[in-house]
């Protein structure tokens, strides 16, 4: 295992001793003439003491970098988490988004004294069109469920604008990402569930009758959460549009399509890309991410403000329009979902992404991220039970051991796979099979990583075998063991505040 | 149509390639370990031939048959220069500016130990075990947040202040039931209200808006509408969008008398020395975090705080970290209450929020553990100074006035400006790499003061406004 072992375990607060500082400001040149205590009444001051802790630098460096040490990230080693592609974030991408001209700039700053970011933002959304196959794209959503979110107000938007009001349903397969129907609900719309096969993919036939003018549109991952393209896609976006519904990508599985094929080409008309997932950003231990939305030629107007927008040409003096780049609220059918222009230190990264592997490196992304998925899948499926046996994207599921007499579950293969160095896979996910264990290697692993992973996974098979109190009881190197969730929920302690308290 | 595309990027040539078919090119990529050896090695365990086979199962008219209509391939020292470039075409400004992100000092090493990669390149804490750097210092935010707002409870972040002031708007809704009308005061920021306003729209609730008066909200106006028996909640800025600080001494307990949650926005980093929402009687406190050490990078990323009672955690959207023992009893932590969430609730959930800010809620925690009590005092008193005697000396000029006289404030304020705030704001940019302000109608000008901002950066400021100004009178005559 590369992640340090010995738990730390400490808290900030109890390394404070009262006047230690942290910190060094300028001295006050006019704290004589301007005391806060005197300019505002004191009732409206703060009364209670800040109980804050107080340490001095080193303290602060020793005890974050201590903490850092118990945790397992891309850099530590192979992440086969499903769904999430946990790709390498490169560091490029890090000193580029660290750029002081950029990091510097106030969101409310005049518009000429930003018009290098204003490119950024503009260059980026044409580039994910263009990968997409969408005409145009708001870099404005936080996260995947935020353009989730964004997407389907775009769709009742455009339903509205029509007069329309009556569309209110939303069809979603039942092997969806949660998010799907959370996203829906939060939009105000009503959640159809739409069965799958045996095989994974939507079924046609139970989707007819699901068709009618109360339908808003269809939320669709492609390929869905077992990794399997959906080969009906040209029929169901078809059938989608005859009963006068928007199809609506939900961009999570992007990564194996680039390079071989475009959701604006299936024929989905609004879509969300994970720029934390495909764009190589970093997750960050849950963000930030950032969820640009595309909409097909149509569309464009129903995005949300603010925008960029490009000036060309030039004025009656033959000079170029200035400024090139401005932020406008135009057409205000949606309204604003964030505040300003989205996460744009993580534009940044996946602008920088896009610019270092140029589109000969790209389409390369796709292909080698699916490879690596049929080559564990098939490297493992002796050993543990493969559900839907045809080609995958870039992930597939596994329903656990295929021996399924030793008692070892799902995830006490996902917490052994911990005591050697992976990270585990997604586990009992997507919820059509019990014991689901979800793969997905990305582009940037080589093969050596690939076959020690799969040497570990028979090892865990044969452990279950030998020794299934051995993997049942795992975790045994890692920092901590096994927790105790139960209790958590049960009585949940969530400040330091209550932890002394009790 | 693609053409089209490649055509609308700025500066940037693509090449229009033929039709493609997958084939490693002798060069390796650095992000590509696969020689051509490992692939065909690997495309035999799968029992293929090349590459395309594994898109077999894609019917062939809907697959891609060409190139990207985009850039070349950049080598590190070409995107170095690129980006070099590309700053060149900003300006980087001296900020009298707030209204909602604030240009504080931020210790050299927040953005250090931030940076570390076991915490940039992980993933939510789901497996705990390998997960306690994460999930230590969540709680650790937590409770700092809790603290800060004077709340029991904090969750472990949002997206920024407007969704984060957007979600407890729909958590009062729900907690009430019943009820879908929320009332919002017209001092809160704009910005914030226009995401609101969004939510509400598709969500199905009903926005009021409480009225101004002089600067603050109405009370009356307050009292008549909350009387109404149907509020879910009520959403008031403190300070508010023009920097004053509201006084709601008994609007909390109004509130309750009618089974509304009380929901206070505020900036963070002035919640260290004004008076908490856990002290004005809050249910909700909501905001944004980036004045705690985060950079503001052109919008975002930034952090939404979200604290309620313990009463209301059920209802609290976003991920929540508790304290736990693991099987040898140590103390850990891990995801609690996530019943709520959308991956087990999907519809039901309480948000349909996933991915959250947790890097930035790390900025915090490293930044409150450096600054601690003290520290958050200091720099809204240097603040506080700053800004008054900007507003001091600016309305010695007697084109400027305060346009909310004797209302006080912390770190920003409305003046009105006698005379042309574009050619202000222009002159102070191009002089002197000043941000002055923010226009907020044709005649006022919002301003703000932090540290960063020194008595010299202010004298000169004045002086260059009173130039401005007086040789636009004489121009005038």
């Amino acid at each position: 295992m590369k992640m340090n072992n010995v738990y730390y375990g400490k808290l900030i607060f109890e390394l404070s001793k009262p006047g230690r500082v942290g910190y060094s400001l300028p001295k006050n040149e006019l704290s004589g003439e301007y005391r806060m205590q005197e300019g505002i009444p004191a009732e409206l001051l703060r009364k209670s003491e800040l109980e804050l802790p107080e340490c001095d630098e080193l303290t602060v460096v020793r005890h974050y970098t201590n903490m850092s040490n118990n945790n397992f990230g891309v850099d530590t080693g192979f992440y086969p988490l499903g769904s999430c592609t946990m790709k390498y974030n490169p560091k490029i991408n890090e000193e580029i988004a660290a750029h002081r001209d950029f990091t510097a700039l106030h969101p409310l700053q005049a518009v000429d004294s930003v018009q290098g970011a204003l490119e950024v933002y503009y260059n980026l959304q044409c580039s994910l069109a263009e990968i997409a196959g969408m005409s145009e794209f708001t870099l404005n959503p936080f996260a995947g469920a935020h353009g989730e979110l964004t997407g389907l107000m775009v769709i009742r938007s455009y339903h509205m604008s029509r007069g329309d009001d009556k569309r209110t349903k939303i069809i979603i397969p039942d092997s969806a990402h949660g998010t799907n129907p959370a996203s829906s609900a939060v939009c105000g719309l009503d959640v159809v569930e739409v069965k799958s096969r045996p095989d994974g993919t939507v079924d046609v036939d139970a989707l007819k009758p699901l068709l009618d003018d109360t339908v808003a549109g269809m939320m669709m991952t492609n390929p869905n959460t077992l990794g399997l393209f959906e080969h009906n896609i040209a029929e169901i976006a078809k059938l989608v549009h005859a009963c006068g519904g928007l199809m609506y990508y939900d961009g999570a599985n992007l990564n194996p399509m680039l390079g071989k094929c475009r959701p604006g080409d299936l024929g989905f008309d609004v879509m969300h890309i994970n720029l934390h997932k495909t764009f190589s950003t970093p997750h960050g231990g849950g963000g930030p991410g950032s969820g640009p939305v595309g909409v097909r030629a149509g569309l464009e107007k129903f995005l949300p403000n603010p925008r960029v927008v490009r000036h060309e040409g030039t004025d009656e003096d033959g000079n170029p329009i200035k400024p090139e780049f401005t932020i406008d609220f135009g057409d205000d059918a949606l309204g604003s979902i964030s505040g300003f222009l989205g996460n744009f230190a993580v534009q940044m990264r996946a602008y920088t992404y896009i610019l270092s592997l140029g589109h000969e490196n790209i389409k390369m992304v796709g292909p080698l991220a699916t490879l690596n998925a049929n080559y564990i899948k098939e490297s493992l499926k002796d050993d543990y039970e493969l559900p839907i046996p045809t080609v995958c994207k870039h992930e597939f599921v596994f329903n656990g051991l295929k021996d399924k007499s030793t008692g070892v579950t799902t995830m006490d293969v996902a917490k052994r796979l911990l005591d050697y160095g992976f990270h585990a896979p997604t586990i009992y996910f997507p919820l059509l099979f019990h014991e689901a264990l979800m793969i997905e290697p990305c582009e940037n692993e080589s093969k050596e990583t690939l076959d020690s992973f799969i040497a570990v996974m028979h090892k865990i098979a044969q452990e279950a075998k030998d020794d299934p109190e051995l993997v049942k009881g795992a975790p045994h190197t890692t920092p901590v063991r096994r927790l105790d969730d139960t209790q958590a929920a049960l009585h949940p302690v969530v400040t330091y505040k209550e932890l002394t308290a009790k | 149509m693609w053409r089209g595309l490649a055509a609308r990027l700025a500066r940037a040539t693509c090449k229009a390639a033929g039709p493609q078919s997958i084939n490693l090119k002798d060069n390796m990529y650095k992000y590509f370990p696969h020689t051509q050896g490992d692939i065909q090695s690997m495309l035999k365990t799968c029992g293929m031939s090349s590459l395309d086979d594994l898109y077999s199962d894609i019917p062939e008219e809907l697959q891609l048959k060409r190139e990207y209509a985009l850039p070349d391939a950049m080598s590190e020292i070409e995107v170095r220069k690129f980006f070099d470039q590309l700053g060149e075409k900003n300006q980087t400004l001296k900020c009298m500016i707030g209204a909602g992100c604030y240009d504080h000092y931020s210790p050299a090493v927040v953005q250090n130990l931030v940076e570390r990669s076991e915490f940039l390149t992980s993933y939510t804490p789901y497996q705990a075990e390998i997960s306690q750097g994460t999930l230590q210092y969540i709680f650790e935010y937590q409770s700092m947040m809790a603290e800060l707002t004077g709340m029991e409870v904090s969750n472990a972040s949002m997206y920024d202040g407007c969704t984060a002031t957007a979600e407890a708007m729909m958590m009062a809704c729900a907690a009430s039931r019943k009820r879908n009308k929320v009332l919002v005061s017209a001092t809160l920021n704009p910005i914030v209200t226009r995401v609101v306003m969004t939510y509400a729209k598709f969500h199905g609730v009903q926005v009021e808006t409480i009225a101004e008066r002089d600067g603050v909200t109405d009370k009356a106006d307050f009292e008549a509408k909350v009387a109404a028996d149907d509020v879910a909640g009520v959403i008031v800025a403190a300070p508010n969008f023009y920097g004053i600080v509201e006084d709601y001494t008994g609007w909390a307990d109004t509130c309750h008398q009618h089974k509304t949650l009380f929901i206070i926005n505020s900036v963070a980093s002035a919640l260290g020395v004004l008076k908490s929402p856990g002290e004005w009687g809050a249910d909700i406190a909501v905001g944004d975090g980036q004045s705690l050490g985060i950079p503001m990078n052109f919008g975002g990323p930034y952090v939404g705080y979200m604290c309620t009672s313990k009463k209301l955690i059920r209802k609290m959207p976003g991920r929540i970290v508790g304290e736990t023992r693991d099987l040898d009893g140590k103390r850990t932590f891990v995801l609690t209450l996530q019943a709520r969430e959308q991956h087990i609730r999907r519809e039901k959930a309480t948000s349909n929020i996933c991915s959250n800010e947790s890097l930035m809620a790390l900025y915090i925690t490293v930044y409150l553990a450096l600054m601690g009590k003290k520290g958050l005092q200091e720099v809204n008193q240097l603040s506080y100074s700053g800004a008054h005697y900007l507003a001091d000396r600016l309305t010695d000029n007697p084109h400027f006035t305060m346009r909310y006289p004797g209302k006080p404030f912390l770190n920003e304020f409305v003046v009105t400006v006698d005379g042309d705030i574009n050619e202000l704001q222009r002159q102070l940019r191009e002089a002197q790499g000043v941000q002055f302000g923010l226009k907020i109608a044709p005649d006022e000008l919002l301003l703000c003061v932090t540290e960063t901002i020194s008595k010299e950066d202010i004298d000169n400021a004045v002086e260059l406004c009173n130039q401005v100004i007086e040789r636009e009178e004489i121009e005038n005559e």
